[in-house]
């Protein structure tokens, strides 16, 4: 028994199908309790009541960063392995991490406004999710244009390979760019930078949720794109016969 | 090698080559710029590097879809597939060529454009050096662009959607030497990171470019 | 000697197999004449041998750099002259000197001449006398006479002829009589795929799920 066997769609199919509900009902929980609790939190001092969009925008930013990880751990399955499930997880998860970028921009957008007197800066942060972004546009247009499946995973897949090691790249370039006005990591290692407990654990709470509702939306992504994989599966089979 | 590379020259500069179509896109960039900042001379100068550095990259995209596109549709591309040729470096050749064609002329011609710019004379040697170093991986990225998207009718816009991204890191080292050129501050740090990433685009980038390849012709 | 043996080789097109279990061998001086219906796998199997796709199971042996291959196109580019683009396919295969090619197809006369003003028959011939400039002893040819008239066919066939008659190899894809007796005959029909059977290495996306 071993997690390779998942990668046959039948079993991937049963499997998923059993934990998905679970999962859906934890997402569900962990995001409401986590947004609700963070919007029950006392106001910052020095940034009012406008911390509080720190649970929506922390969660959604890291997401948009594991999305893309999670893509290339898949198309390198891919590649080596030839798992066809692992391509189709991949391709699931773009649009959700593309999502999950636009909501990190949008709320960093709302949420600069009132601390920096400004909707946009061109921040090191701030851009490289925007360059992010872009990525994922391009990566989920190829998939688009290409009509061979198994074409369309392997380039997809080199993209994603290739992208990566620029994505990367964006981010410390953009760094020596320009020093932004963003804040450190809200949830820093070192002492004394930490934010206060009381905005640690809803907003770890919040992260949880945001995970398992990533985790949610790619099985059920995938399991559709299984599906639709299967007919067309059959239709090819059939118009062969 | 040298036969394929000539063979590619010989077809950008004849008829119906498009030799020349991107140095006249950088002509035109250049001059369309001042009239949508206006002419004031100092605000133009301030901004000249960038423009350079940008007219320069979108003039290389313009060109790109032909790297491998017009060898797909005659089916030169199967035929090199099986030369004794490795793929790997016929890509090498041909994003050899893509510069030689475009990345060289507007390294040659950024300088005069410069002057349409206002650009300061402190910066012109340290333009020139920033396009030469980071030009060649320019074509190398977009060589991988074009190979993904070999097969598609409709490739040109998505190669720019695709490659776009992947030009953001050159485009910041090279702009960025320019302007600390001109301001007199310190250079190297920006020119060796454009260099690294020339370097290594032109040592790994074939190989991607040439399982793209692959993956296009079965 | 033995140009290319396949062994139990199976190929696939747009994610099935469309050929499998298919064993011959060639030798020099051999011809084989590839026939099936339409969509029989004929060019995804001279593609597979070729290189340009991988086979999904089975083996292929033959020497490196031994394979010429010639598909549907001719690899022509419209701007350079017809001996440029010969030169130039010479060069890249490192292959003999374009003469006895121009003078095996017929194509002396037009040596100056871009290859855009050529008709498609004499394009064909072109692509054709390419074979011959690589230098390579078995040649791949996915429906050749495609375009010829009976003169250009005949002056194919004895090209083909004193390739065999100098040790070379072919496997010809055609639905014409290319007046060569001493060719085989390779019928894919019995070779194809059984798509029912479920195998453990899918051929693509379409194997896979289904």
């Amino acid at each position: 028994m071993s997690i390779w066997e998942y990668a046959n769609p039948v079993k991937f199919l049963r499997a998923s199908g059993i934990v998905l509900p679970w999962i859906v009902a934890g997402a569900a929980l962990c995001t409401v309790v986590g947004l609700v609790w963070g919007f029950l939190t006392p106001d910052d001092y020095r940034q009012g009541a406008t911390v509080k969009i720190v649970f929506l925008h922390v969660p959604a930013a890291l997401m948009a960063i594991n999305a893309w990880m999670m893509m290339l751990v898949a198309s390198l399955v891919w590649l080596i392995r030839r798992h066809h499930v692992s391509a189709l997880a991949a391709k699931a998860a773009a649009p959700v991490g593309a999502v999950m970028t636009l909501i990190a921009l949008i709320t960093g957008a709302i949420w600069g406004q009132p601390m920096w007197g400004t909707w946009w800066e061109w921040d090191p942060r701030l851009t490289s999710f925007l360059v992010l972004f872009l990525f994922y546009l391009g990566y989920i247009a190829l998939w688009e244009a290409i009509e061979d499946p198994d074409s369309a995973a392997d380039l997809t897949g080199l993209l994603c390979l290739v992208g990566s090691v620029f994505a990367f790249l964006s981010r410390y370039a953009v760094n020596f760019w320009n020093q932004g006005l963003h804040q450190g990591a809200s949830l820093s290692v070192a002492p004394g930078e930490r934010m206060s407990s009381v905005y640690r654990y809803p907003l770890y709470v919040s992260m949880l949720g945001f995970f398992l509702l990533f985790l949610a939306l790619v099985l059920i992504r995938t399991r559709t794109e299984i599906r639709r994989r299967r007919l067309a599966a059959l239709l090819a089979r059939e118009h062969r016969a | 090698m040298k036969a394929l590379l000539w063979r590619d020259l010989q077809l950008a500069i004849r008829a119906g080559g498009g030799f020349g179509l991107s140095l006249a896109f950088f002509l035109i960039v250049c001059t369309l710029v001042p009239f949508g900042v206006g002419a004031d001379g100092g605000q133009l100068s301030r901004i000249a590097a960038g423009i350079l550095w940008v007219g320069a990259l979108l003039s290389c995209l313009l060109s790109l879809d032909r790297i491998f596109a017009l060898d797909h549709e005659d089916g030169s591309l199967d035929l090199l597939a099986t030369a004794p040729l490795p793929l790997e470096g016929m890509v090498a050749i041909k994003a050899l060529a893509h510069w030689l064609t475009t990345g060289l002329p507007l390294v040659i011609c950024s300088p005069v454009l410069g002057i349409l710019l206002h650009l300061p004379g402190a910066a012109y040697p340290w333009l020139v050096l920033s396009l030469t170093v980071g030009t060649p991986a320019l074509s190398m990225l977009g060589a991988f662009g074009a190979a993904l998207t070999v097969g598609l009718r409709r490739g040109g816009l998505l190669l720019s959607l695709l490659v776009l991204p992947l030009y953001v890191p050159t485009l910041i080292f090279g702009a960025e030497t320019v302007r600390r050129g001109l301001m007199g501050t310190e250079v190297t740090t920006p020119l060796v990171f454009l260099a690294g990433i020339t370097f290594a685009t032109l040592a790994l980038v074939p190989f991607a470019a040439a399982a793209a390849l692959r993956v296009n012709l079965r | 000697m033995t140009l290319i043996s396949v062994r139990d080789l199976a190929v696939a097109r747009g994610g099935l197999r469309v050929i499998e279990s298919l064993d011959f061998s060639l030798s020099g001086g051999q011809a084989l004449v590839l026939r099936g219906p339409n969509g029989s796998g004929k060019t995804t199997l001279l593609r597979t041998l070729a290189g340009l796709q991988p086979a999904v199971a089975g083996q292929i042996d033959c020497p490196p750099d031994s394979i010429a291959y010639a598909g549907h196109a001719d690899g022509l580019k419209p701007a350079l002259t017809v001996s440029e683009n010969l030169s130039f396919w010479a060069s890249v295969f490192g292959g003999p000197a374009i003469g006895p090619a121009l003078v095996a197809m017929n194509l002396t006369e037009l040596t100056a001449r871009p290859a855009h003003t050529l008709s498609a028959g004499q394009k064909r011939r072109l692509g054709l006398a390419r074979l011959m400039v690589t230098g390579r002893p078995l040649w791949l040819l996915d429906e050749p006479t495609v375009s010829l008239d009976s003169n250009s066919v005949a002056l194919f066939a004895a090209m083909l002829r004193a390739h065999l008659a100098a040790g070379g190899a072919a496997l010809v894809a055609t639905h014409i009589d290319l007046g060569l007796p001493e060719a085989g005959l390779l019928d894919l029909t019995p070779y194809r795929a059984n798509l029912t059977r479920r195998d453990d290495r899918p051929a693509g996306f379409n194997e896979a799920f289904a």
